[in-house]
């Protein structure tokens, strides 16, 4: 009886665990479509890896000198960090984008009609978009450090603001998945590709919310991207010492994980309930 | 007959779309297709065709009713129905910036294919759908009935138990359609069970052993085609005379054949009577014409096609009827 029973839990867990193999091959299978999706049309990817360069040099060049930073630092040192930060939310739209795509042209109900789990699927996205950010951010650094942009803490201090970048990333896929399950197609990504913007400049990345009106600046504090933004920025010793705003790395781990929270579920119910 | 010998069986299925118009959807839906047949499902726009595929290939949920394919609850257990089914919906569902040979690859890989067989099979699939020269052009750059190849082609990738086509052929030349016929023909011999839409009710006369009519998300009418056609349509018997002069005495000698009412093209010359005994007729009406002496330039016998039965049942038919056919 005893070794019946072992065997049993032995073979099922066995079969739990060819199940989540096969969850990460498949995941995996989708992401390595988004990598050929990249290769047959490589003008989309790449601008979108370069836009946040011609922000930076718009920004940098052109207004910087208008615009009060705090004190100790250079408009400059100010501004990556915070348009590290952008480039995590522009990763939204690729994210929504992809996700409706696949919902209008039936590539999501052929996936739902195989053998296959939606976690599989999710989890593809998560690793394709994932590796979109990677390299949108390693291109966004390289170019900030030809022009001139430093970061004075340590290497370890300089990865940990990366990986809250990521964070921030991963939070705003789960939107982003969300958001493009409940589109009505792919023209409403145009939406929020108009959106991105206030969002954007509602928030410290571009200005010192010190210069807002008071209850702007309160909200703008607020916004995740000035979250992610002001621990970057503490991480990579790129502010004066006024802006070395105290909790902003507690808050840029908590906040993306709040996003996560409400997103994550509301995704995956949202994919269940997609045969109503 | 059981589940067992059933590929599908739906009973009294019921499907009302949130925010959908009253009636739209299903309303008691009943189908039974045996294992290793093909079924037509037959019905005007609206009828609730896709529908009900949608609810049998597990992608839509049903308020009401059960419904098993291949053995299997689409409800409870949607994931054992999914392991057996291949769905051909009615808009091709490809990955539009991939490739025909990338498409391939991708959905056999996720049907868990080790890449060599899903390579080969690729390459035969690309061979079977005519898609060898196009293999490597991005399928937004296909041609309508290119496409819906390739979305055939990416359904059969291991072949599936139960096949639902919804629509296979709208949109392709009379060649494509050939194909996609054969393509099914060749799984039905393999043993699957096929339950196809279709708009062209000639398909549906080629392909399927059984038909089931549907009408406001239910079945009118269920048999054979011949069964439909018996049943609801009508024979014809037409005859060209020789003279126009002839017309009032050919007219006569008809009436006693005629099950109904006489239709009279004086301009080519042609008269054609409803009959219900067709080889009675045939005979009778050549040797009046015989004895009568009046030429005739043609005689043929029409026999009732499933259009025909189409058009009646969705004209005169109250939705209430039950199949009538034994
Ligand atoms: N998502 C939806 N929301 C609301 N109503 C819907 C939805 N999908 C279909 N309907 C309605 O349900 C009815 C049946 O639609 P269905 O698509 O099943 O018809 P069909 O027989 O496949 O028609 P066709 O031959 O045009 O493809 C129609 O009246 C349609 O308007
Ligand atoms: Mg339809």
């Amino acid at each position: 009886m005893v070794t019946l029973q072992s065997s049993r839990s032995v073979q099922s867990s066995q079969a739990a665990m060819a199940r989540l193999g096969w969850v990460f091959a498949d995941a995996w299978t989708i992401a390595v479509r988004d990598l050929q999706h990249w290769r047959q049309q490589p003008g989309i990817v790449i601008f979108n890896w370069v836009f946040p360069i011609l922000i930076v040099l718009m920004f940098g060049l052109l207004f910087g000198g208008a615009i009060v930073v705090p004190e100790g630092t250079s408009y400059f040192e100010f501004l990556m960090p915070g348009m590290f930060a952008v480039t995590m939310l522009f990763g939204l739209e690729t994210t929504m984008m992809a996700v409706t795509t696949d919902a209008a042209k039936g590539v999501t109900d052929r996936f739902r009609s195989m053998p296959m789990s939606a976690s599989a699927v999710v989890l593809g996205r998560c690793i394709a978009d994932m590796l979109n950010s990677i390299v949108g951010l390693v291109i966004l650094a390289v170019t900030g450090l030809v022009l001139g942009w430093r970061w004075h803490g340590s290497v370890g201090a300089a990865f940990a603001a990366f990986g809250l970048l990521l964070l921030l990333r991963f939070a705003l896929l789960w939107v982003g998945i969300f958001m493009g399950l409940n589109a009505k197609g792919p023209e409403s990504v145009a939406t929020i590709q108009v959106l991105v913007w206030p969002v954007s400049f509602l928030s410290n990345v571009f200005v010192d919310p010190a210069t807002m009106p008071a209850w702007l600046g309160a909200i703008a504090q607020w916004n995740p991207l000035s979250v992610t933004s002001s621990a970057a920025r503490t991480l990579f010793e790129n502010a004066g010492t006024s802006w070395a705003a105290e909790n902003a790395v507690l808050l840029a781990i908590l906040m993306p994980l709040v996003i996560t929270a409400v997103f994550l579920p509301l995704s995956v119910r949202k994919f269940r309930h997609l045969n109503q | 007959m059981n589940s067992r010998t059933s590929a599908v069986l739906a009973s009294g299925v019921r499907k009302q779309y949130a925010g959908g118009a009253e009636g739209a959807g299903l309303n008691g839906f009943d189908l039974e297709v045996g294992a290793g047949t093909v079924c037509g499902l037959l019905g005007p726009n609206g009828a609730g065709k896709t529908t009900a595929i949608k609810i049998l290939a597990t992608l839509l949920a049903l308020d009401a009713g059960q419904a098993r394919v291949a053995g299997f609850n689409v409800v409870t257990e949607a994931a054992l129905v999914r392991q057996h089914i291949g769905l051909v919906g009615q808009y091709a569902a490809i990955d539009e910036i991939l490739t025909c040979r990338q498409n391939l690859m991708l959905f056999g890989r996720l049907n868990h294919l080790s890449g060599r067989n899903a390579r080969q099979r690729a390459d035969h699939l690309l061979e079977q759908f005519d898609l060898v020269a196009a293999a490597n052009t991005p399928a937004s750059k296909l041609s309508g009935g290119m496409r819906r190849r390739l979305d055939l082609a990416v359904s059969l990738i291991v072949s599936p138990q139960v096949l639902f086509v919804d629509e296979p052929t709208t949109g392709l030349d009379p060649a494509g359609r050939l194909e996609v016929w054969a393509a099914i023909r060749t799984l039905v011999r393999e043993g699957t069970t096929v339950l196809l839409t279709t708009q062209y009710l000639e398909e549906a006369d080629q392909l399927a052993d059984r038909i089931s009519m549907l009408k406001a998300g239910r079945v009118i009418a269920e048999g054979t085609p011949d069964d439909l056609k018996s049943t609801f349509g009508t024979n014809w018997l037409d005859i060209v005379v020789d003279g126009v002069a002839d017309i009032d005495a050919a007219k006569a000698i008809l009436q006693p054949f005629a099950a109904g009412e006489l239709h009279i093209d004086a301009e080519s010359r042609r008269i054609s009577i409803p009959v219900q005994d067709r080889i009675r007729a045939l005979t009778g009406v050549t040797t009046a014409f015989e004895d009568a002496q009046i030429a005739l330039e043609d005689l043929s016998l029409r026999r009732p096609t499933l259009d025909e039965v189409f058009l009646h049942l969705n004209s005169s038919v109250p939705t209430n009827r039950q199949p009538e056919v034994a």
